[in-house]
């Protein structure tokens, strides 16, 4: 566990969470007795192939899916519905409303927050686009923007909500490498100079050990635990690098039992040489 | 010199941008917009040529008598009241219509037995003229504007709730998803998330219960006008074949198929280029 996080408050603490869903034959088991605890300040990757049931525990968090067994709690209080404290970011672009620009994208999501006057949402929106660098969009629809700017949209909208903890299903899975390495790293950048708690699903492991401080193996049908690690040295930096690599590697064999056959991973300097 | 006006004659034709006069004439007849003047224009000389030749005014009135009549200020006059009457009805029977269309899909977008019975009903009726109630419409509410706007109401509601269902039933998981955890609830989740979402479909049937109205309405008309002093443009229709004052039948007919587009043209198509165009929910 990071070392910097390790005396810091819960918030969010999973306990022998099971999750079913109904089936045509009585019901499916999507999640088996997970537990896990995101400290505030730690961010936490549930890591696995498809079916492993890490995007059913993340709407679990989100309070769209109930427990069948075990618990999921905020700060000690079970989650029993959906609420602007857990923000989520979606894979989909039509997460952002298309009749409203940019702007009232983000004001959407802080209209429903008690004792906001007009003018301080309209300031912490503002401060939100800025900080993913679309001051420029602020009045665009989102019918205008690329797949990468409907994503930081979707960003800001969360972060300007201030949430007790970010919710983030795969959202980078949908954009070509390039805008995803990108959005990666800025993410990492804003998540160290805000500090803000996440819980990241997706089953790219370079994802998950860059964007992770820990990294939470689940394994498929149903969605079992099989590891953590502690990912916080990584960042972006560290791509590539011996350690990287051993990480990346072992998580490949915990989670598929061969060898890892890495991903084409554009590294443009390196291919000029060859 | 010959040289020189060679030579200007390729920079002319190499300039991006500037098409020379024969691309622009062409341009000119390959946009939309004049190649229905110029069908317009042939179905006019075609009517006026056969009338003429034909030479019966009471038969085939030619497009100049109809003009004639048109601008003469007495036609003018009763069809600019006939007109009136008629979106007077059609205005009554169609908020009717869209109210109750609006009650009957929020019922059924909450219950499940609601939304059987909605879909059960349209796929009912929407075979079924609304014209072809006007004969129970008159027994149930007597000759007069109420059978009017019963057989308007009704040849509007269905086909706009079954578009409005429709359009609430494909909003988008993910979009009802943020709403939720955004902590929209109840009326205010229905109002931020599910109308606007769903208003490409509202568009529509709006649209779709119009032309519906409108056409009702004139075939309802043609049987008796409003029991008041000024009829509609069905019964001015009606009334003028009576007199056989055929140019002024012709006169009403172009007066429908006029205000019939117009309403089109300016109130839904502006409509959908400041909301759903502009949005990009709808190309």
């Amino acid at each position: 566990m990071a070392g910097a996080v390790s005396g810091s408050p819960t918030v969010l603490e999973a306990r022998g969470l099971t999750l079913d869903f109904p089936a045509a034959q009585g019901s499916l088991r999507a999640v088996d007795n997970v537990s896990f605890t995101i400290r505030q300040g730690e961010r936490l990757v549930l890591l696995g192939p498809s079916g492993c049931g890490k995007s059913s525990i993340l709407k679990a968090a989100a309070g769209f899916l109930s427990p069948s067994a075990g618990s999921i709690a905020l700060r000690g209080r079970p989650i029993t519905g959906p609420g602007p404290d857990r923000v989520v970011v979606f894979q989909e672009f039509d997460q952002l409303l298309p009749w409203k620009t940019v702007r009232d994208n983000v004001l959407f999501g802080l209209k429903r927050k008690p004792g906001l006057s007009t003018a301080e949402a309209r300031d912490k929106a503002d401060a939100a686009i800025e900080r993913v660098g679309l001051a420029r969009a602020a009045s665009a629809y989102p019918h205008t923007l690329s797949g990468g700017m409907k994503q930081r949209v979707a960003i800001a909208r969360a972060l300007a909500a201030e949430p007790e903890i970010l919710l983030m299903d795969e959202p980078f899975a949908a954009l070509d490498a390039l805008t995803r390495e990108r959005l990666q790293e800025e993410l990492v950048g804003l998540a160290e100079t805000l500090g803000f708690t996440l819980l990241f699903v997706t089953h790219a492991i370079d994802e998950a050990i860059l964007v992770g401080s820990r990294l939470h193996l689940l394994s498929a049908h149903p969605g079992r635990t099989v590891a953590t690690f502690d990912v916080s040295a990584f960042g972006p930096g560290s791509w590539g690098s011996q350690d990287f690599e051993h990480v990346a590697g072992e998580v490949h064999r915990i989670l598929f039992g061969g060898a890892l056959r890495r991903s084409a991973r554009p590294v443009l300097q390196e291919a000029t040489y060859v | 010199m010959s040289e020189i006006s060679y030579g200007r004659h390729l920079a002319a034709e190499r300039r991006p941008g500037v098409p020379g006069r024969r691309a622009r004439l062409a341009g000119a007849l390959t946009s939309p917009a004049t190649r229905r003047l110029i069908i317009l224009l042939l179905i006019a000389i075609l009517w006026e040529v056969g009338a003429r030749l034909q030479n019966n005014p009471i038969m085939l009135p030619s497009l100049s008598q109809t003009a004639a009549v048109l601008f003469d200020g007495e036609t003018a006059a009763d069809l600019l009241a006939s007109s009136f009457a008629s979106l007077a009805v059609l205005l009554k029977g169609y908020s009717i219509a869209i109210g109750c269309g609006l009650v009957l899909v929020s019922i059924a977008v909450a219950n499940r037995f609601a939304r059987d019975v909605l879909t059960t009903l349209t796929a009912m009726f929407n075979p079924l003229p609304a014209i072809a109630l006007l004969p129970l419409a008159m027994l149930w509410f007597g000759i007069g504007e109420k059978s009017l706007v019963f057989v308007l109401s009704f040849s509007v509601l269905w086909p706009f709730a079954a578009a409005a269902l429709a359009g609430f039933e494909t909003v988008p998981e993910t979009l009802r998803l943020v709403g939720r955890n955004y902590g929209y609830r109840g009326p205010a989740y229905v109002a931020q998330i599910l109308i606007p979402a769903a208003l490409p479909a509202l568009l529509t049937g709006l649209r779709l219960g119009w032309a519906f109205a409108w056409r009702t309405l004139i075939a309802a008309e043609l049987v008796f006008g409003v029991t008041a002093r000024q009829g509609g443009l069905g019964w001015f229709i009606f009334q003028n074949r009576n007199e056989l004052l055929t140019d002024r039948v012709f006169a009403g007919l172009a007066a429908v198929i006029v205000i019939g587009l117009l309403v089109d043209a300016l109130v839904f198509r502006s409509i959908e280029a400041a909301t759903v165009r502009r949005w990009g929910m709808q190309k």
